[in-house]
């Protein structure tokens, strides 16, 4: 067990002299990985704030319940029975009367209300859910039609609905971009480890001639692509937090403008550790492929 | 203890570098492997190193049979050998000591024990005070001794060296060659590939001797001059 350690450590610290033998390649290489990470982290980032938003934008997601004309007292207070019992949210009755009143205070509406026979208006609730996801919205809207005595409901969130369509395709657009650039660091790694066994071919030959099994040979170069991925992902984390120090006071200074408290959310120690993590598993994986295709070539 | 048997080798494009090639080689022998260039010996050593398969034959040391090695056996086969190349094969960017270090990090020594076994075997060639020294700065007897130490390290039974005297002075060939009398005396088997025996100034060893890959008189035993 202390001899598969030792022999691992090793291997990192070879892998470590190898980076730092050639620092402005190994920079170099480092700053094309974290660019390649960079644009689908800034992405999700993205499109994390912009779901963070729509959640905090409230009173656009109401559902109108219409009553029918003839509904009583009795039908209003079983639907006000309902409403609480199933916890919608929060909510808010509007009588006729209340309804044709706001209409008559409106410009150039008295007139034609007063020549009206009757109040054509209904009852009306106005719930505000507490669930504001569009599926929870729609099966909401459309249990509350089934309910008696409703006679039209309405669910404003036509633009939620837009706007979350548009989310999901921005998500989309991030993975494909992330699967993108995922296969652009898979790539840049196996020609480095390339470059590496070319410029190593006489130790590693000897190694071979004296003993050195194939983990030997290969353990150095699998730390090499998975350190260099990790370090690429950190240089990323940089890239797209420097991005955020930039961005954050202009938005912030937006939202105060438009009466929100909205903050933009940078990336969490939790996000910054995927992000390496990530890279570290890209980055061995163009190492191992590397290695399958080229040391066979070797010997 | 090496035992070949019938060795054959044909190269895919060539005609048989060894035909019918047998002998055997006691624990803790000295012997001579001789002929003149072409003959084959370089074949044998990398055959006896798994380096190449035999075409037909077979080779077995210290009762392990090298026809029969699966491939991820091999490197634990060399290990056991110490192997000097004709053309020496050291590393031209890493020091005298890192060198010397290679094979004991193949076998997985921790760093300390790693240096120390290190640092003796440098002082058994005579090669102490070079460790930072990169190769190109030591002259050929000095390159040799730098190959010896490389393959002794791993205190290995036997000792295969192939040409390990080419291109050097007679003074650096005897030096050379005492090194590997001392490794003999005390119980290594050696065997030296070579193809002009008549200069080197050896002891007592058995000469094995190959003709156009075949081996004249299989087993026969001839004194060199006593020095
Ligand atoms: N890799 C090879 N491919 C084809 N022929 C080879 C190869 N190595 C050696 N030979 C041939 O095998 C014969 C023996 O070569 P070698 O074993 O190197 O002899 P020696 O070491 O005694 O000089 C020579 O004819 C040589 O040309
Ligand atoms: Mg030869």
């Amino acid at each position: 067990m202390s001899a598969w350690f030792a022999q691992h450590l090793a291997a990192l610290r070879d892998a470590l002299r190898r980076l730092a033998a050639a620092p402005l390649n190994s920079l170099l290489s480092l700053v094309v990985i974290g660019v390649t990470l960079t644009l689908p982290t800034a992405g999700w980032l993205a499109i994390e704030n912009l779901r963070q938003l729509t959640g905090d934008v409230e009173g656009t997601q109401q559902i109108s319940l219409f009553l029918a004309l003839e509904a009583g007292r009795r039908d209003v207070a079983e639907i006000e029975a309902r409403l609480r019992q199933e916890r919608v949210g929060r909510w808010r009755f509007v009588s006729r009367e209340d309804a044709l009143k706001r209409l008559q205070a409106a410009e150039g509406m008295a007139e034609i209300i007063a020549s009206l026979p009757h109040n054509p208006l209904p009852d009306a609730f106005v719930v505000t859910p507490a669930d504001t996801r569009p599926e929870s919205l729609e099966s909401l809207a459309e249990s509350f039609s089934r309910w008696p005595k409703v006679a039209h409901v309405q669910l404003d969130s036509a633009w939620v609905k837009r706007f979350d369509a548009l989310l999901r395709l921005g998500r989309l657009v991030v993975l494909l971009l992330g699967v993108l650039f995922a296969g652009a660091l898979v790539t840049i790694t196996f020609s480095t480890i390339r470059l590496q066994i070319l410029a190593q071919a006489a130790e590693i030959e000897v190694a071979r001639l004296i003993g050195a099994t194939d983990a030997f040979i290969q353990r150095p170069l699998h730390y090499f692509g998975a350190l260099q991925g990790t370090l690429g992902g950190l240089c990323a984390a940089l890239l797209v937090s420097a991005g955020f120090l930039m961005l954050a006071p202009a938005v912030g200074e937006l939202a105060r403008l438009y009466g929100t408290s909205f903050a933009l959310r940078g990336l969490a120690a939790g996000d910054v550790v995927i992000l390496s993590a990530t890279g570290g598993v890209l980055g061995w994986l163009g190492a191992r492929i590397s290695v399958l295709m080229h040391l066979r070539q070797l010997l | 203890m090496i035992v070949a048997e019938a060795l054959t080798k044909r190269y895919p494009e060539g005609r048989e570098a060894l035909r019918n090639v047998s002998f055997t080689i006691s624990a803790g022998e000295m012997v001579l492997l001789t002929g003149h260039s072409g003959a084959g010996k370089s074949t044998l050593f990398r055959l006896l190193a798994a380096i190449e398969r035999p075409t037909a034959g077979s080779i077995v040391i210290n009762g392990q049979n090298l026809t029969a090695l699966s491939r991820k056996a091999v490197p634990y086969l060399r290990r056991k050998l110490g192997l000097i190349f004709q053309d020496r094969k050291l590393l031209f960017d890493r020091t005298v000591l890192d060198n010397v270090l290679l094979p004991l990090a193949i076998v997985g020594h921790p760093p300390k024990e790693a240096l120390r076994r290190a640092q003796a075997a440098l002082a058994k060639v005579g090669l102490p005070n070079r460790e930072k020294t990169f190769p190109i700065a030591l002259s050929g007897g000095e390159q040799q001794r730098l190959a010896i130490a490389r393959a002794v390290v791993n205190r290995p039974a036997i000792i295969l060296a192939d040409e390990p005297t080419a291109n050097l002075d007679a003074g650096s060939a005897r030096e050379i060659l005492e090194i590997f009398v001392a490794f003999q005396q005390v119980g290594v088997t050696v065997l030296i590939a070579t193809h002009d025996p008549v200069s080197l100034p050896i002891v007592q060893a058995r000469t094995l001797r190959l003709d156009k890959g075949e081996m004249s008189e299989p087993g026969s035993e001839q004194a060199l001059a006593t020095r």
